[in-house]
């Protein structure tokens, strides 16, 4: 028996453009690099990345892209191994949502961003670790256990999607799916060292998501680089039937896969035909509002050093405001809860799910039953949600936090109508905190949330790319967001690149545990 | 004291449509239990609601029938509470902005006519049902089943204003809304099934207060009968408690059909706060004006137009043109004869169906779409009348006759079988009177004396020797001139 690689196969390439290539080539083959991959996850366990491995759904899926490969078919993903964050449901793989509620749940249908990354020929190594019902900000709500930070093992990954960001930073997988609600994608890419994107509300499907914040929940991979996320987020995107708030079309072009790598290969060609200063004409909005006392200096200084790449590019800085983003933090957590509250009263015990060994009456069943599931940051936004709908306050928060949140919509709106086509910042406060670090005041996280809520409450794109290292003890990532205007998904993921195409924080590991 | 009974409806329509209003789920009713619930209906993670067009385009109809506005902008909310066969635990209903707003429902109470305002009709979804009795689990115990058939099926609730002051009122305010549906197509009428059932806010007040009284609620009527007596009985039962020094509290009721009763539900201060908010699943329901010109185009004639052409042009009385106009098929089946009769002869038409067809029809508890006679049949034999062929009590047995398929249903082929042609030679009718007048002279004596009635007499014993057959008027005319001859003699 040949000893096994300590990382996986598929680690050896740079990108999933270069992965694609061997596999087209027969220079890789789609089961070997499961074979490895699934290897690397099981032996990586102490991560608690992962929730659900299963070989035989994983091997079955590489053999079938093996056959089209040998064939000379296939989709542009065909052969490369992803996995889903655990919100995602699928057929095969347990859905939990990392909660004891669905602790055995099994999906009789696929979500539509599953499906769509399956028919592009993904194959998916299983389901990743988060937050339960993806609400938190460290991985440290999941009924089974904190994923940890392959930078720092004491270390938080982020979250909501920390099992994703976890994964990719650990070379586990080429890239995986996320959910933001609230910088569910952006924070935990940005404490892991990897690149995540957030597209615009709409632009992909919820069809298959559980569901958090209905209004805020959008789909996002999380990769090593922007290249990589175009690779997922072109085919994931797309109108679908069954989700009614999904759009048609984008600024009159139709919402489908081709778009935003159409718009990417554009603003691509454009930079290119500047020349030295690729990025020339490009004005880098920088709100003042995200550079407040609660920044931490080793962020500062990273997300100046990486604006001055960019002007080293030939963009040009802005200085613009976003007067109401410190109100981003009660709106948000106020609007995610309520949605939230009514979203999870399905779980109930009655037809699936958790159900309580005793119980008097029915009421008591969904009482005990609902009681033992969730999990506390669950019950409290659930009990906060369930407050401010209640009559004789739903004006004075639900209306009053509705109202903020267009406000918020406008600051964007004006910015970039006036002074900017891009905006820049950090994405949190500090470098990942230690796991148990916030456990006495749940609302500490919530405050760190303030760079990333209001590019959810305005649905608009934005991103997450590494630009450094910091932070009191072993150098823990930093990363840059860039929000762009709505439907600039490719556009902003070509400003990434370009970023990338200069820097080299995108290709740093952790040492191997 | 005299007192004033106050009635508002709030009646649920299931519409019509082939599958559930947010999922493609049928909406059949009597299938095994939950063979016909998605993943949509049971609520399982990361379903999502997408709005059945055509249980919109059913509440348009509605909508213009009534003389509503159409919203260009509705909302769906969430109303949220817990139930085991609410699989969500929130139901989606429009409550801030319904789709359908004000309008108004015109009918006859008696000969009385009435108009009642409706405040809106909103879309929402059904739940399922719990089932108590017969059921086992798995280990034979007895237990409470969930059946989500009927979860997520499309209901339009109408709302009407409390303008109702009687439950003859309501009843008939309710009847004409059930007419109205069907008439449309948007909802099958069948109330057994539950697709038609109401709920009353009852309240009373003296006569000439202008404050509304507490009201209470009784839900779930499903029949126009109980609609009735629960109406009568919950507004005794607070007149009753008023008068003996009570107040009465604001509840919902149920009404027991078998005691004849209505029984406290939930008090108002129980009631679930429902935290309704703007569903986030679903975006507002955009109506266009084009929309709603489509769907006008591919509406049926409405009631109320045709009740209106039916006084104009052809002359019905308001009362009768209503009638008619309560079920499609009568209507039809009313047009389709009168059509076939002489200019302003419609009238004539009108009472027979509304009369003796309608009487046969009761009679056999047949539909009028199954009548043995049909349209062109009962207008030959009108025909019959009007050019004095047979008198109109003749044409009665003339109906039965055809009614129970004589000679083919041919009013023709049973006057000339039976013989029943009407005897209008004035030679014959003259002898007759002849011979009575000859038979009975103390009858005629009376006549001379002044009594009216003695003349009436003479024809009845005219007619009764021409076996009825003679014509009336002829009977009259003659009888009369050789009474006034024989007293100038």
């Amino acid at each position: 028996m040949t000893a096994l690689p300590d990382m996986p196969l598929h680690t050896e390439f740079d990108s999933i453009d270069a992965l694609r290539t061997a596999l087209r080539g027969g220079k890789a083959s789609a089961l070997e690099l499961a074979q490895s991959a699934l290897q690397a996850a099981q032996a990586a366990s102490s991560l608690n990345a992962f929730l659900h491995i299963d070989p035989e759904l994983t091997l079955a899926q590489a053999r079938a892209a093996d056959e089209q490969l040998a064939k000379g078919q296939g989709g542009s993903l065909t052969g490369i191994p992803i996995a889903h964050k655990d919100v995602f449901v699928t057929r095969g793989w347990r859905t939990t949502a990392a909660s004891k509620m669905l602790a055995d749940y099994v999906s009789p249908f696929d979500a539509t961003v599953v499906d769509r990354l399956r028919q592009a020929g993904a194959v998916s190594l299983g389901k990743l670790n988060c937050d339960e019902f993806a609400m938190g900000s460290g991985n440290e709500n999941s009924a089974f256990g904190p994923a940890r930070n392959p930078w720092d093992p004491d270390a938080v990954p982020g979250g909501s999607s920390g099992g994703s960001a976890a994964a990719v930073a650990a070379g586990l997988v080429m890239a995986a799916t996320g959910t933001d609600t609230g910088g569910s994608v952006r924070q935990p890419a940005a404490l892991c060292g990897v690149s995540g994107i957030k597209p615009t509300y709409g632009t992909v499907s919820r069809f298959g998501m559980v569901a958090f914040g209905s209004s805020l929940d959008q789909a996002g991979p999380i990769a090593r680089h922007a290249r990589d996320l175009l690779e997922l987020l072109d085919p994931m995107a797309g109108f679908d039937e069954r989700d009614a708030t999904s759009l048609q079309d984008c600024d009159g072009v139709p919402n489908a896969p081709g778009r935003v790598r159409r718009d990417f290969d554009e603003a691509l060609r454009l930079q290119d035909d500047a020349g030295g200063k690729p990025l020339q004409g490009l004005r880098i909005g920088v709100p003042e509002e995200f550079f407040n006392e609660s920044l931490s200096p080793h962020i500062a200084q990273a997300v100046e050093a990486a604006l001055q790449t960019y002007e080293s590019l030939g963009a040009r800085r802005v200085r613009i405001s976003l007067p109401c983003t410190r109100l981003s933090i009660p709106a948000y957590y106020v609007i995610a809860p309520a949605e939230a509250s009514s979203n999870l009263s399905r779980y109930d015990g009655v037809r699936y799910g958790h159900r309580a060994q005793s119980y008097g009456d029915i009421a008591d069943m969904t009482s005990r039953s609902r009681a033992e599931g969730f999990g506390p940051e669950v019950l409290r936004r659930i009990l906060v949600g369930t407050y401010v709908l209640c009559h004789g306050y739903y004006d004075a928060y639900y209306l009053q936090a509705q109202r903020v949140r267009r406000m918020i919509a406008d600051d964007f709106r004006r910015a970039f109508a006036e002074h900017c086509d891009v905006i820049m910042g950090p994405v949190t406060p500090t470098v990942a905190k230690r796991i148990g670090e916030n456990r006495e005041d749940p609302t500490a996280d919530w405050l760190a949330d303030i760079y990333t809520l209001g590019v959810s409450l305005a649905g608009l794109p934005a991103m997450s790319i590494p630009c450094g290292f910091g932070g009191a003890g072993k150098p823990l990532p930093i990363g840059l967001q860039l929000i762009g205007n709505y439907f600039g998904e490719g556009r902003l993921l070509a400003v990434a690149d370009r970023f990338q195409q200069v820097t080299d924080w995108h290709q740093r590991k952790p040492e191997q545990q | 004291m005299e007192w004033e009974i106050v009635i508002g409806l709030e009646t649920h329509t299931q519409l019509s449509t082939e599958s559930k209003i947010f999922s493609d789920s049928s909406t059949r009713f009597g299938a095994p239990p939950n063979t016909q619930a998605n993943e949509i209906d049971m609520a399982l993670p990361g379903s999502l609601p997408v709005l059945n067009r055509g249980a919109v385009e059913r509440a348009i109809q509605f909508g213009l029938a009534v003389g509503a506005r159409i919203a260009p902008r509705s909302v769906f909310a969430r109303k949220n509470y817990f139930y085991p066969d609410l699989p969500k635990n929130y139901q989606i209903s429009q409550f801030e902005i319904p789709v359908v707003q004000g309008g108004s429902l015109r009918f006859f109470v008696g000969d009385q006519e009435k108009t009642v305002n409706l405040t809106r009709a909103h879309l929402e979804e059904d739940a399922g049902k719990s089932l108590h009795e017969n059921f086992t689990g798995p280990h034979g115990e007895s237990s409470t089943g969930i059946d989500l058939n009927r979860a997520g099926t499309p209901l339009l609730e109408i709302v009407s204003e409390p303008e109702m002051r009687s439950a003859a009122e309501a009843v008939a305010y309710a009847r004409t809304l059930h007419a109205l549906v069907v008439w449309l197509g948007i909802c099958d009428g069948n109330m057994q099934e539950g697709s038609f059932r109401c709920d009353a806010n009852v309240s009373v007040r003296p006569k000439g207060q202008a404050q509304f009284g507490t009201r209470c609620e009784i839900k779930n009527l499903n029949s126009f009968r109980f609609l009735e007596r629960a109406i009568q009985y919950e507004a005794r039962r607070q007149i009753e408690l008023i008068e003996d020094g009570g107040a009465v509290r604001q509840e919902t009721r149920l009404y027991d059909a078998d005691r004849d009763e209505t029984r406290s539900m939930r008090s108002k201060e129980d009631s679930d706060d429902y935290r309704y908010f703007p569903d986030p699943d679903l975006p507002p329901l955009a109506v266009t004006a084009d929309w709603i010109e489509r769907v006008k185009a591919g509406m049926p004639e409405l009631p109320a137009a045709k009740r209106q052409r039916f006084e104009a042009e052809l002359g019905l009385s308001a009362y009768d043109a209503a009638q008619l106009t309560m079920d499609r098929a009568y209507a039809d089946y009313f047009e389709q004869a009168a059509a076939q009769l002489p200019q302003g002869q419609a009238k004539l038409a009108a009472n027979w169906v509304l009369g003796e067809l309608s009487a046969a029809l009761n009679r056999d508890e047949a539909r009028i779409e199954q009548s043995p006679v049909q349209p062109a049949a009962l207008a030959a034999l009108i025909s019959r009348i009007i050019d004095g062929t047979i008198s109109n009590k003749i044409a009665r047995d003339v109906f039965a006759a055809m009614w129970a398929g004589e000679h083919g249903g041919s009013a023709d082929a049973i006057i000339e079988a039976r013989g029943l042609k009407q005897i209008s030679d004035s030679g014959a009718i003259e002898a007759m009177v002849d011979k009575v007048l000859a038979d009975h002279p103390a009858i005629v004596e009376e006549y001379r004396a002044g009594k009216q009635k003695a003349f009436n007499s003479l024809v009845g014993q005219v007619m009764k020797a021409a076996r009825g057959k003679a014509n009336p008027q002829q009977v009259n005319d003659l009888l009369k001139a050789r009474l006034d001859a024989q007293g100038l003699s």
